[in-house]
């Protein structure tokens, strides 16, 4: 009687890559059903224009690539990647943008690097900056959120979808009647203006944390990121040195001058910060990898993101900064290496 | 098990013992044969001391250790030596390694050996190592390292700590728990022998906290021998815990350093299946010719523990257990975490068979499609030797031998922990397994190629001075004929 034999170890968990980014995607739908909630469905236009896509790009680079297409495909990696862009993108911005950058975060940012675990760059976030730097007016054209007694601008379900897909809003609207800065342009331009930050946060579109809306989005975001990290599919480090980074900076800068800078709660609860935190920076990929690693990078994300936002020529800095950081990790990597059992200190 | 359950460092896994330690240890049944790898132990192969058609009986030595590291050999039976000659081994993965095949003649006649009762009070430290040595005892928790060469090595002036190693940490293996249950004052005993070879300070049992019959087996041993230097520690049972450097770090605090041994910093640790061989042998002058040996899993019909000779066919050990089951699939020695995979059943126990798993695919979990390193990390969280499984083998391909070694791939104890986790389902311990003898012939041919250059630049210089001297001494013989001329 003979036995195949196979090398130990002769069991494994039952983990995969396709559990872990099935998790992140349940993870992310609160807060999609909250940015619907104030923002339409502009949103779910724009994930099934972006999931879409990215499916066909992954099935395309594969191909090209001879690689095996169906696990990969069913590993879920590429819908994360396209629901993140498509967060971070107007509602109602024309369906070019999303299908443009979902399909360079895949095919540039991702296969030319050699795919899945290859990648230096966050996709999502390689797309979003191509996006922003080649189209910024499309990309700043935010809606007002619900609850701002707006109620004749609001679109239907129909109208969304032709908008998107038209590029051109219905006859009864205009841009200008429809779109809204986001709270951090608007509290730059304000500034800009030459107001006090008391009065640039006195306008409808600010809330009581921070932007109207916004605030329980990122609340929703934050609750998602706690799963994650309660299910152990994201570890601590990255996400709490991320945001207090954040929050340590935009304190100083407010002890020095609250006239003119904004608080940490402002800038936690506004633009990407939960989102950066707890789903982009953490993206494990293009992070560094040991636990001190992980400090260092999610530490520099944060005050990269309070000085892009803050000084910079972007309203948001949460992408440039996971980019800049993305750049650094092999640095950090290399002198980050644990202590190694029995070695000295 | 769910990714929650993971530690820094180690594993909780599924024990799966219960199976195994319902019976008590029973005797397996003889065999007509009995096969005696003569490099069952690390270190040399041991040299024969008997030729083919010699008589001889049960106990006598039947080979004795080479020179350096290695070990004596018994004879599990009386009967006659038929052959030496190569025979598949389970500890070399089925592949034949010389044996000693003896034919059992059913009598069981001693060899009787006078010297080998002794009171190990009345000899010095030296004699009773020496005295263990002639045993054939190695470490019986699986590594089967020479304990005569350990204890050599473990100098008794430091007056060190002794360690017995009962976390039993890997699965399915459930020898040592039922020889604390049901011999633990064996194991007292021999705790107490080592002590005197040592000149030891104290002795700690290690001890997982999930087997409680064990612990009260073995304070109610140590109770009655009245011996206070003798403790028990409570371990969690953590996968890898009872490996040897990993228990040091848990019961003393301390790690042992990287390119060194326990015995470096004052402790020597010791399997308790170890101590109780010990206490066979002086108390009763039995050599090391029998284990206690799990055999567990779903393809066999009936688990349990077994007193089986060393030279036993694990065939006779599965008919013992009632034959394999209609689910029987993979043949396994050792636990599920670490063990050999075997080809087939005709292989000897060995005195490193502390299980025999005949797994099914109950048991089995065969890994899904590999995917690429998505570098979550949950490698280095579980690794208990603070490696980065990830980055080690993101180094791996293309080979770069600096970083592997900057990485601590020498470092791996290749537990399978990185592996377990893994959801990218890279056999990552395989791989590392097949780097490490490259990395080191790297680093070898690394520091032969310093030397040589050393040497080479060495030779210049020296060459360089002895023309700069010789060209001196010429110019000093020319002097006096140039000075005219000047």
């Amino acid at each position: 009687m003979t036995f195949p034999t196979t090398p130990a170890p002769h069991v494994v968990a039952h983990d995969s890559v396709g559990r872990v980014m099935r998790i992140v995607i349940y993870a992310l739908l609160p807060t999609v059903l909250l940015h619907v909630a104030f923002f339409g469905v502009g949103l779910l236009v724009q994930i099934t224009l972006g999931v879409a896509t990215a499916l066909v790009s992954e099935a395309l680079a594969l191909r090209l690539r001879r690689k095996p297409v169906e696990p990969f495909l069913k590993d879920g990696s590429a819908i994360v990647t396209a629901m993140l862009l498509a967060l971070c993108l107007p509602p109602l911005a024309p369906w070019w943008l999303v299908v443009s950058g979902t399909a360079f975060a895949i095919l540039l940012a991702k296969h030319l690097y050699g795919g899945l675990g290859a990648n230096p760059f966050n996709p999502a976030m390689v797309g979003y900056a191509v996006l922003l730097v080649s189209f910024p007016v499309q990309l700043l054209q935010w809606l007002p959120p619900a609850g701002m007694d707006m109620e004749q601008v609001k679109l239907s379900i129909g109208e969304t979808v032709q908008t998107i897909l038209t590029g051109s809003l219905p006859s009864r609207l205009t841009w200008d009647a429809v779109t809204s800065p986001t709270p951090l342009e608007a509290l730059r331009t304000n500034l800009k203006m030459g107001m006090t930050m008391a009065e640039a946060q006195a306008a409808p579109i600010f809330g009581t944390l921070g932007g109207r809306g916004w605030e329980w989005i990122n609340l929703a975001t934050l609750a998602g990121g706690l799963a994650l990290l309660g299910l152990r599919i994201i570890r601590w480090h990255i996400p709490v040195a991320m945001l207090s980074a954040i929050v340590i900076s935009a304190s100083l800068m407010y002890m020095v001058d609250p006239g003119t800078y904004a608080g940490p709660i402002f800038h936690l609860t506004s633009g990407a910060s939960l989102l950066g935190a707890f789903f982009i920076a953490t993206d494990p990929i293009s992070a560094a990898t040991s636990d001190r690693g992980r400090l260092i990078y999610g530490a520099g994300i944060g005050v990269l993101t309070y000085v892009i936002r803050t000084w910079g020529g972007y309203p948001d800095g949460v992408a440039f900064a996971v980019l800049l950081m993305n750049l650094s990790v092999p640095l950090i990597d290399r002198y980050t290496i644990p202590r190694i059992y029995g070695h000295a200190r | 098990m769910t990714a929650s359950e993971l530690l820094t460092g180690g594993l909780r896994l599924e024990a799966h013992k219960q199976r195994s330690t319902k019976a008590p240890i029973r005797i397996a049944s003889l065999a007509e044969r009995y096969v005696i790898p003569l490099d069952q132990h690390s270190g040399l192969s041991a040299v024969p001391l008997v030729k083919p058609s010699d008589r001889v009986r049960m106990w006598q030595p039947i080979a004795q250790p080479a020179p350096g590291i290695s070990a004596w050999l018994h004879s599990p039976v009386s009967g006659e030596v038929v052959a030496i000659e190569p025979r598949p081994a389970p500890h070399r993965l089925g592949a034949p390694t010389l044996s000693i095949v003896i034919a059992n003649d059913g009598r069981d006649e001693r060899f009787e050996n006078a010297a080998a009762i002794v009171s190990f009070e009345q000899i010095s430290p030296t004699e009773a190592c020496e005295h263990i040595g002639r045993a054939g005892i190695v470490g019986l928790g699986g590594a089967a390292f020479p304990t005569a060469n350990k204890l050599e090595s473990s100098l008794c002036e430091n007056g060190p700590q002794l360690l017995l190693n009962g976390a039993e940490c890997e699965p399915y293996i459930s020898c040592d728990e039922m020889l604390m249950r049901e011999r633990a004052e064996d194991i007292v005993f021999g705790g107490r022998a080592l002590l005197h070879a040592l000149c030891a300070r104290n002795c700690t049992i290690a001890i997982e906290e999930d087997v409680p019959e064990a612990q009260a087996a073995l304070l109610r041993a140590i109770e009655k021998a009245g011996d206070s230097r003798i403790r028990i520690k409570v371990v969690p049972a953590i996968y890898p815990a009872g490996g040897e450097r990993q228990l040091i770090a848990t019961v003393f605090g301390v790690e042992v350093p990287h390119d060194g041994l326990p015995a470096d910093i004052g402790i020597v640790c010791q399997n308790v299946g170890t101590a109780a061989a010990i206490a066979r042998w002086i108390r009763d002058g039995q050599p090391l010719v029998s284990r206690i040996v799990t055999v567990t899993g779903d393809g066999v019909t009936e688990a349990g523990n077994w007193e089986a000779r060393i030279g036993t066919p694990f065939s006779s050990l599965i008919v013992d257990s009632g034959g394999y089951t209609e689910r029987m699939a993979r043949l396994i020695m050792g636990g599920s975490m670490m063990g050999i995979p075997l080809p087939h059943d005709d292989l000897p126990v060995v005195k490193a068979t502390n299980c025999i798993i005949a797994a099914s695919a109950l048991d089995l979990q065969p890994r899904s499609a590999e995917m690429p390193c998505i570098r979550c990390g949950n490698c280095s969280q579980a690794c208990p030797a603070f490696l980065l499984p990830q980055q080690l083998h993101w180094y791996l391909q293309p080979f770069d031998g600096d970083q592997l070694a900057r990485h601590g791939l020498l470092d791996c104890i290749e537990c399978g922990c990185c592996d377990y986790v893994c959801p990218s389902q890279i056999p990552l311990v395989e791989r590392f397994r097949e780097a490490k003898p490259l990395l080191t012939r790297e680093l070898d041919a690394r520091l032969t190629a310093d030397a040589a250059r050393a040497r080479f630049i060495a030779r210049n210089e020296r060459l360089a001075r002895l023309e700069a001297e010789h060209r001196a001494k010429l110019a000093a013989k020319r002097r006096p004929r140039n000075e005219p001329t000047s």
